[in-house]
This record gives structure tokens, C-alpha cells and sequence, in this order.
């Protein structure tokens, strides 16, 4: 074995127990003695509780407690918290009302939290929770938010008046206004970015248990960062001292984004255990999920671009209002700032951007960061504007993108990124080539002889993944550092566990970093054991999200550094030379010039039995650690190209082509990077054709709260993709890596829009483009004409 | 409390449910085959497909009195003599899963499927794929891994 795996498709350790039924996630583990829990959650959108009577309820079968928010105060068990502090440009911090883990009294969103009640079986607390008497005051609901900060609007917390949470800004306003005034075109857009329900197929669920004996409490859950969990709930929520707290992450069945964030559901199952000194299990129905779990996007925006006679873009103006639902979730005030206003410049120059956030609550769920996370959202509103630019200026929508491509790197753009490298030519010319896109009149014409439409849509687009330099996010109000940590133990027979801080949650890192260290070690794969979710194995981290797996794996790729300089001071001693003589290759450690050598499992051996070397000055063993701090982003870049067809008659918009090719640098797996490139973009197709999350304008209720109402992507509605990779190493981490997990959401919604409003020629479409909107688009302008 | 018997993965069991209790609990609960997952409350993800007398069952949509005398196989019984099922190989030589969640649901289907449809293509199997929910994969390397398996079983039955 040797570097060699490293860039090839491994299959994957992890998926054996998985196709055997032996995955274990956390509605899989049963606790000694557990009991059930369910979740009585607000009907309505917006009311005061005036009272709450338990009494028939704790009195029913098999009830073992029922706690409300009353006894989350008794106990002074904190609220959640957003961590993330954003400044608005007036200076002030941002509002945020409070977020008791059981409501007060007043319930926000219909889902919003009122009572536990744990029973002997799920069942018997279900049954319970319908006869907790919960006397309302129903209030008017704040629901769409382009009105939410109107005047006379309900509020919904008295910290943030107008529900207004911060009002946001980024770039050069006076240079984006004089842009403006010297330009010889101006083109506008208006954008909706459409809610999202984020629909990770496992449910989330957490058992929480308290042993009395230490003192100590565990908490099981879905969670794609146990560290930060725990840290949370101990610092934040107060539940218990971070030491006194086991957070364990098991098998977790995607994540999306919405499994890093901390709930309610996993602190009060925590809490309730010791109440009634059992194990309290909670899984999610599925109707719980789409009611409680972050959604995500909900952007209104308003963008404008400026370009001068040579149509070159002069100067971008963004104004968007980000809805953040009824309180903040962890992160959420980050999403559409920090990772929103920072890519709208996408792979172009633009000498001047001035981009507005204004952040509001809702009567609606929480929205926070899913697959991209804000990325998705300045994708589309670049690619959708540089696409209408195009058009209004009777260009070649390519011809117009080449113009105004970034080639020289570094490059610092005025929305505070600073591009390392890339070529936006490579993969713009790979992607047309296998779209076969100069063919594209003759299969328009042909469609049109069938009656049908046909549309071809462009997104070049630009992200950043690898979150982040700890010093950068720290000064843009970031309450964490974005480090990761690894550590690798090598045993006496010359095995190695590696410990990180990543969580892997589908992304395959029991493979993909046991790659690298395979690679790196010139090991067998099986050698090696990538250990993590579990705070009691792995000191910390923070976990994976934003492709940060390229952040972990240069941590286990530095730790990795140490361990062979200490194995080369040993197999120094034990070879009789000195240490500076010492080569490591393919997985031996020979004496240059010699036919003397050491196996890597032999030296192992060496450093543990300690025999051969003086431990005054070498320690015993082989462990090393590693905590990576990112020197900066990194930046994966690509094009996507989708060619649509519409049946006028049903309105159907079908993708018939979709082409996909990325710069993500180098790449560990192939395999295991195209089926992120293919989950993505399955998530973008389903937001721009299918999926919305949709709540009554009046009365807040969801209606698309199962999947019987939302659409979710199934595999009769997706071609089969055409991928293509192109390569610039990336010059800030080892391995030369940028991240894939986000790129497909990112790029193609804004691919898909554009090949809808091309084939139907109009300049604004809503997504998701459903047979029935697109049908009434047709008929619209059909009668229009006539 | 109704008592329940059926076979399952080849051997008698037993046990007492709930009237309402749904095979998939039985399965999860009772049995501990926790291999059978629940991903939603309205019979449409397909994670609990289980095979109740040679034929594929969304377990969510049948309750456990109803499969009394049953012969009911689930993800836990495909593999025969620690050999995979050809299915299950194919699922991890194509990568057509990522998270796991689905995958139980997703390999019942396939299975259940080869056995109807001989010739699977590419547009029949994501039209039979109609009752399953995957949010990882795009559904790509799951069609793949499908009419491989598909091949393959023909193959050696040929």
C-alpha cells in the first residue's frame, strides 16, 4: 500500500454495517430502564398561555412525568442561544428575544415547545399529551416576511421592536452609488429564495440519562457536532459542567445543516432523566421534523448591477430580507451575512458591492443553515443577475461571463474574500463541452417541432467552504474558532486510530481519511480506525459542516507529521544511525543508502517496548495531536449547465440534461465526491422545480408539513448527471483540497432558473417552478399576446 | 394485549403487541431488528421496507396482528452464510449510499423488484423507485447499483 490510494475510489468501510442492517443510530439504542418521550408543541402560530393543566394527563397510563417551562425556570435551565454576533450599521448588537427550551408564556410557531411527557412507552405519552388542558390567548401571527417589520404588525419579542433582529451591511455603499450613476446599462431583479424544509431521512432523536452514581449525565442524538453540543448545553443552557456531559453522536442519517444545531428536544430529554432518574428516549415523528427542525433560505431580494458601455459589470446593489423564523437558532445570524454578502461577487471583477441585510423574526420555524448556507442564496443572486444581464444586452450569456471572469489570483473582491486561486475558463469550456452546449439551437428547434420548450441555463459559480481562519470568523462576531482537532494513536502492532473532532454523518470519512492515513503511512487501509461522535474518545472539535472534513483532515495530516519525525528519532536508535539519515518510504523507514530498514509496524513496536532508545530523551510511544487552524477559505468554483424541457399544455419542466463539473482541488475519493456532487444537486433541482415550505398567510399553520404536500426530489425526477472535474490544488492546506459537500446545492438552482426563464422567455421566475406556475406563466403571456 | 406469532429471517417468533402497534415497531421493538427504520408517519420514504411473504411491504402501513403466521424477511435476513445478497454488494461497489438511513428500505425495494421486473432499465427502475426517499445520493449510484444487481442475478440465474 502506498500514497498511491490516495486519489482513488476506495469503496467504503463504513457502508457494510449499513447495508446489513447494523448501522446503529440513535432511535436504534435502547437504554437500560428508559422511558418515552413526546413533545406537546403549540397548534398556533402566536399566542399567550394563560394557564396549563397537567393534572388528567400525569394521572393517565403509564406516566412517568410531564414538566412544562414552568419547571425549566425552577430549575434556571438557560435558553437557547445564537452564536453568532451580528452588528448592525447603526452600530448596535443584534436583537435577539429569548428561547426558553419549554415555552413560557407565549408559544411562537405551531411547534413551538410546551411540555414534556414521558411515559412507559411512545404511545402512552402521546396519549397522555392529549389531555394536557393548554388554555390559549391566540394573537395575530406575523407570517410573510416582507411585512414583518411593517408598522402595526404583531411583535413577536419585545427585545427586537418591528421584529427587526439587525439591519445588515457589506461593501462600499458610496463607490456602489457612483457605479451606479456612471453606468451606461442598469439591470434589476427581483429574487425569492424559497423556504426549505431540510428533511434528513432519519428523524431527529436523543436519549438523554443521568447516572447518579457520578453525577454524570449522556446524552445520545443526531448531531453532526457532539462537541459543540456539549459545550453549548454546559456553558450556555447550564444543564451540567462540560466535564460532567458525555455527548454522543452515533450513526446520524444525514444532516444537511440541521443536526448541527442545538434543540430543545435533546436539552430536555438531558434535564428530564434526572427528574425521573430513567433514561428519557425521544425520536421525531416525521411530522415533528417538518414542524421543528431549521429550515432553511427564506430570502427576499431586490438586486441591481451596473455596467458600463463595454458591458463590464461596474457596481452591484443587493438588498434582501432574511426571514429567521420565531427565535434564532444557533447560527443562524450568520447565514444570510457572513456566508451570504461574502459571495456575491461570484468568479467576477466587480470593482464595487454594497449589499443590506435586514434579518426579521416570523411566526414561522427557526431557519438556519442548510446545504450551503447561504452560498446557495448569492449564487442564485449573482448567477440569475449576470444570466438577465446577458439577455437585456443581447449577449451571449457565456461570451458576457468571460468578460467579466476573474483570472489573475490572488484576488481580493470588496465583500472581504480573498480568492486564492481558480480558472473559471477550464471549467466553464469542460462543461459546455460535455453539455454538448453549441448543439443546443438544433435541439431547441427539435423540441419546438414536438411543441415543447426547451431552455438552457448557466450557473458559474463561486463558494467557500473549509470554515475557517478562528481569528477571521472571531472578528466578524463568530462566538467560536473553527480549528479542527485530530489524534492519531498508532498501537503496539503498528495499527492506527485516528480521533477527530469531524463527524461523519454520509460523507464517508471511515474511508476517506483512512485514505490519507493509509497513504501517508504506506499501511493497509483496514489498519486503520477513524474514531468519532463520542466526547468520551475525542478530546474536541467542531465538527462538520461547510466541507470542513478539508480542515479536519489537514489536522490529521499534521498530526500525522509528528508522528513520523518521533518514528524516525526511534528507528534512528534502533538502526544505529542517525536520525538525520533516516528516509520514510513506503511505509519504511530506511537508512539512506543502506539495505538497512524498518517496517512502519516494527518501529510501532519499538516505540512501546522502549528498549532500544534512551526514554530520557524519547518519550515511550507513538501518539500524536493536532489541532489545524485554516489559513483561509477555501474557494471551489465550477459550471453548471441544465437544459430543461417544458410541456406547455401540463406546465411539466423536465431536466433532460444536466451537466456538472467542479474545482475542488485535489480529491481523496473520486467516488465518494461525484455522490456529493449528485446529493447536491438533487437538493438544488428539488428547490428550484419541487420543494417549498409553505405556512397559511393568515394563520401560520404549515402547510406543507408532510410529504404528502412536500415534494421532495424522488428518482423519476432527475437525470441521471453528467460530471466533470477540473483541477487547481488549493494553496492553503497540504493536500491541496477545497471541499464538495455544498457545490451542487449551490450552483444548480440558479442553473435550473435560468434554463426555465429562458425556455419560457420571461425575466423573473419564483421557485419552484411547479407544472401549475409554469403553466399559468404560459397561459399569462399567452393571452397577453393575443 | 393481543398476542402475535410469525417468522421471521427464518426463525419462529412471538410477542405480545398493541392492537395498534405496526409490524415496523414489532420489528424494531420487540425483535430489536433495528435494521428497519421509520423516516415519516405518512407511508411515503419507504425506509421500512421489509418482505412480508415474498413480497416488498412498507412495514409503517401494516399492523403487527396482520402479519400473524407471516413469513417476513427483513434487511437483517438477506444475508445467507455471511455472503451478501448481490443487491447489498452492489449498493456499496456502486456507492449507492451515503447516510445508511434509507438504505434497509432501498435494498428491500431492489430486491422485491428484480424478482418482478427481468429486464430492468434505467427509466423502469426510478419509476419502481417511486415508493423511496433518499436525500443523499441523487438516486444516481442507487439506479446503478440496481441494474447491476440486476445483471448479475439474471446472470447466475441463466
Amino acid at each position: 500500500m502506498t500514497a498511491s490510494i490516495i486519489g482513488t475510489s476506495v469503496r467504503r468501510k463504513e457502508d457494510h454495517r449499513f447495508i446489513t442492517g447494523q448501522g446503529r443510530y440513535t432511535d436504534d439504542i435502547n437504554r437500560p430502564g428508559q422511558a418515552h418521550a413526546y413533545f406537546l408543541r403549540s397548534p398556533h402560530a402566536h399566542a399567550k398561555i394563560k394557564s396549563i393543566d397537567t393534572a388528567a394527563a400525569k394521572a393517565a397510563k403509564g406516566v412517568v412525568g410531564i414538566f412544562t417551562g414552568a419547571d425549566i425556570a425552577a430549575d434556571k435551565l438557560g435558553p437557547l442561544t445564537c452564536g453568532w454576533m451580528v452588528t448592525s450599521k447603526d452600530g448596535s448588537p443584534m436583537k435577539m428575544g429569548a428561547h426558553p427550551v419549554l415555552a413560557g408564556d407565549r408559544v411562537r410557531y405551531v411547534g413551538d415547545h410546551i411540555a414534556i411527557v414521558i411515559a412507559e412507552t411512545h404511545a402512552q405519552a402521546k396519549d397522555a399529551a392529549e389531555l394536557i388542558a393548554v388554555d390559549y390567548e391566540e394573537l395575530p401571527a406575523v407570517v410573510d416576511p416582507a411585512h414583518a417589520a411593517d408598522a402595526g404588525a404583531a411583535q413577536l419579542h419585545p427585545e427586537a421592536p418591528r421584529n427587526t433582529i439587525y439591519q445588515w451591511e457589506l461593501g462600499n455603499k458610496p463607490e456602489t452609488e457612483a457605479a451606479f450613476k456612471k453606468a451606461a446599462t442598469k439591470v434589476s431583479l427581483n429574487l425569492t429564495n424559497n423556504r426549505l424544509i431540510p428533511n434528513a431521512m432519519e428523524p431527529r432523536a436523543a436519549i438523554g440519562e443521568y447516572d447518579d452514581g457520578t453525577g454524570g449525565y449522556t446524552l445520545y442524538v443526531t448531531s453532526q457536532n457532539p462537541h459543540v453540543a456539549r459545550l453549548v448545553i454546559s456553558a450556555f443552557i447550564g444543564l451540567a459542567p462540560e466535564h460532567k456531559l458525555r455527548v454522543v453522536a452515533p450513526d446520524v442519517g444525514g444532516g444537511f445543516g440541521s443536526k448541527i444545531f442545538i434543540y430543545a428536544e435533546e436539552v430536555v430529554c438531558t434535564w428530564a432523566a434526572k427528574k425521573v432518574k430513567r433514561p428519557v428516549k425521544w425520536a421525531a415523528e416525521r411530522s415533528e421534523s417538518f414542524l421543528s427542525d431549521a429550515h432553511g433560505r427564506d430570502h427576499i431580494t431586490h438586486a441591481e448591477l451596473a455596467l458600463d458601455a463595454d458591458a463590464r459589470i461596474l457596481g452591484l446593489h443587493v438588498k434582501t430580507t432574511a426571514n429567521l423564523g420565531a427565535y434564532m437558532s444557533t447560527f443562524s445570524s450568520s447565514v444570510p451575512t457572513y456566508l451570504y454578502g461574502t459571495l456575491l461577487s461570484g468568479q467576477y471583477n466587480i470593482p464595487a458591492i454594497h449589499v443590506e441585510v435586514d434579518a426579521v423574526y416570523t411566526n414561522t420555524a427557526p431557519v438556519d443553515a442548510y446545504r450551503g448556507a447561504g452560498r446557495p442564496e448569492a449564487t442564485f443572486v449573482i448567477e440569475r443577475i449576470v444570466e438577465e444581464a446577458a439577455r437585456q444586452l443581447k449577449l451571449d450569456p457565456v461570451e458576457f461571463r468571460r468578460k467579466n471572469f476573474v483570472r489573475t489570483f490572488p484576488h481580493q473582491t470588496p465583500v472581504i474574500m480573498a480568492y486564492d486561486i481558480g480558472d473559471y475558463d477550464a471549467s466553464l469550456d469542460a462543461a459546455m463541452k460535455l453539455a454538448n452546449a453549441k448543439d443546443f439551437p438544433a435541439r431547441r428547434a427539435e423540441a419546438k417541432a414536438r411543441g415543447k420548450l426547451r431552455g438552457l441555463g448557466y450557473s458559474t459559480y463561486i463558494e467557500a467552504c473549509g470554515l475557517a481562519p478562528s481569528a477571521a470568523v472571531g472578528s466578524l462576531g463568530a462566538g467560536v474558532g473553527l480549528w479542527e482537532s485530530a489524534e492519531v494513536r498508532v498501537t503496539p502492532t503498528g495499527s492506527v486510530e485516528v480521533f477527530t473532532g469531524a463527524h461523519s454523518h454520509g460523507q464517508g470519512h471511515e474511508t476517506t481519511f483512512a485514505q490519507v492515513v493509509a497513504g501517508r503511512l504506506g499501511i493497509p487501509l483496514e489498519n486503520v480506525e477513524i474514531i468519532h461522535g463520542d466526547t468520551n474518545s475525542v478530546q474536541f472539535g467542531m465538527g462538520t459542516y461547510g466541507s470542513r472534513a478539508a480542515v479536519g483532515l489537514t489536522a490529521v495530516s499534521r498530526a500525522l507529521d509528528k508522528i513520523e519525525a518521533k518514528a524516525k528519532k526511534i528507528a534512528a536508535h534502533v538502526l544505529e544511525a542517525s536520525a538525520a539519515d533516516i528516509v520514510f518510504e513506503n511505509g519504511e523507514f530506511k537508512v539512506a543508502g543502506t539495505d538497512r530498514k524498518l517496517a512502519f509496524h516494527e518501529v510501532a513496536l519499538n516505540a512501546y517496548v522502549a528498549h532500544k532508545f534512551p526514554t530520557s530523551e524519547i518519550e515511550p510511544g507513538l501518539k500524536e495531536g493536532a489541532f489545524h487552524d485554516p489559513t483561509n477559505f477555501t474557494f471551489p468554483a465550477g459550471c453548471h449547465i441544465c437544459e430543461v424541457e417544458i410541456d406547455p399544455e401540463t406546465g411539466v419542466t423536465k431536466v433532460v440534461n444536466f451537466t456538472a463539473v467542479d474545482d475542488f482541488g485535489n480529491v481523496i475519493n473520486p467516488m465518494v465526491v461525484e455522490g456529493q456532487v449528485h446529493g447536491g444537486v438533487a437538493q438544488g433541482i428539488g428547490q428550484a422545480l419541487l420543494e417549498h415550505g409553505v405556512y397559511d398567510k393568515e394563520s401560520g399553520q404549515l402547510i406543507t408539513g408532510s410529504y404528502m404536500d412536500y415534494t421532495m426530489p424522488r428518482a423519476d425526477d432527475l437525470p441521471t448527471y453528467k460530471l466533470g472535474f477540473t483541477v487547481t490544488p488549493c494553496p492553503s492546506n497540504p493536500l491541496g483540497m477545497k471541499g464538495c459537500g455544498e457545490a451542487g446545492a449551490i450552483a444548480s438552482p440558479a442553473a435550473v432558473i435560468n434554463a426555465v426563464t429562458d425556455a419560457l422567455g420571461v425575466k423573473e421566475f419564483d421557485m419552484p417552478a411547479t407544472p401549475q406556475r409554469v403553466w399559468a406563466t404560459i397561459n399569462r403571456n399567452r393571452a397577453a399576446a393575443e | 394485549m393481543p398476542s402475535v406469532a410469525m417468522t421471521v429471517n427464518g426463525k419462529a417468533v412471538s410477542g405480545e403487541v398493541e392492537t395498534r402497534t405496526l409490524l415496523v415497531h414489532f420489528l424494531r421493538e420487540n425483535l430489536r431488528l433495528t435494521g428497519t427504520h421509520v423516516g415519516c408517519d405518512t407511508s411515503q420514504c419507504g425506509a421500512c421496507v421489509v418482505h412480508v411473504n415474498g413480497k416488498a411491504v412498507k412495514s409503517c402501513t401494516m399492523l403487527a396482528v396482520q402479519a400473524e403466521g407471516a413469513q417476513v424477511t427483513t434487511v437483517e435476513g438477506l444475508t445467507q452464510d455471511g455472503k451478501l445478497h448481490p443487491v447489498q454488494a452492489a449498493f456499496k461497489e456502486h456507492h449507492g449510499l451515503q447516510c445508511g438511513f434509507c438504505t434497509p428500505g432501498m435494498i428491500m425495494t431492489a430486491v422485491d423488484m428484480i424478482r418482478r421486473i427481468p429486464d430492468l432499465d434505467e427509466k423502469t427502475i426510478r419509476a419502481e423507485l417511486e415508493g423511496n426517499l433518499c436525500r443523499c445520493t441523487g438516486y444516481q449510484n442507487i439506479v446503478k447499483a440496481i441494474e447491476a444487481a440486476s445483471k448479475e442475478m439474471k446472470g447466475a440465474r441463466a
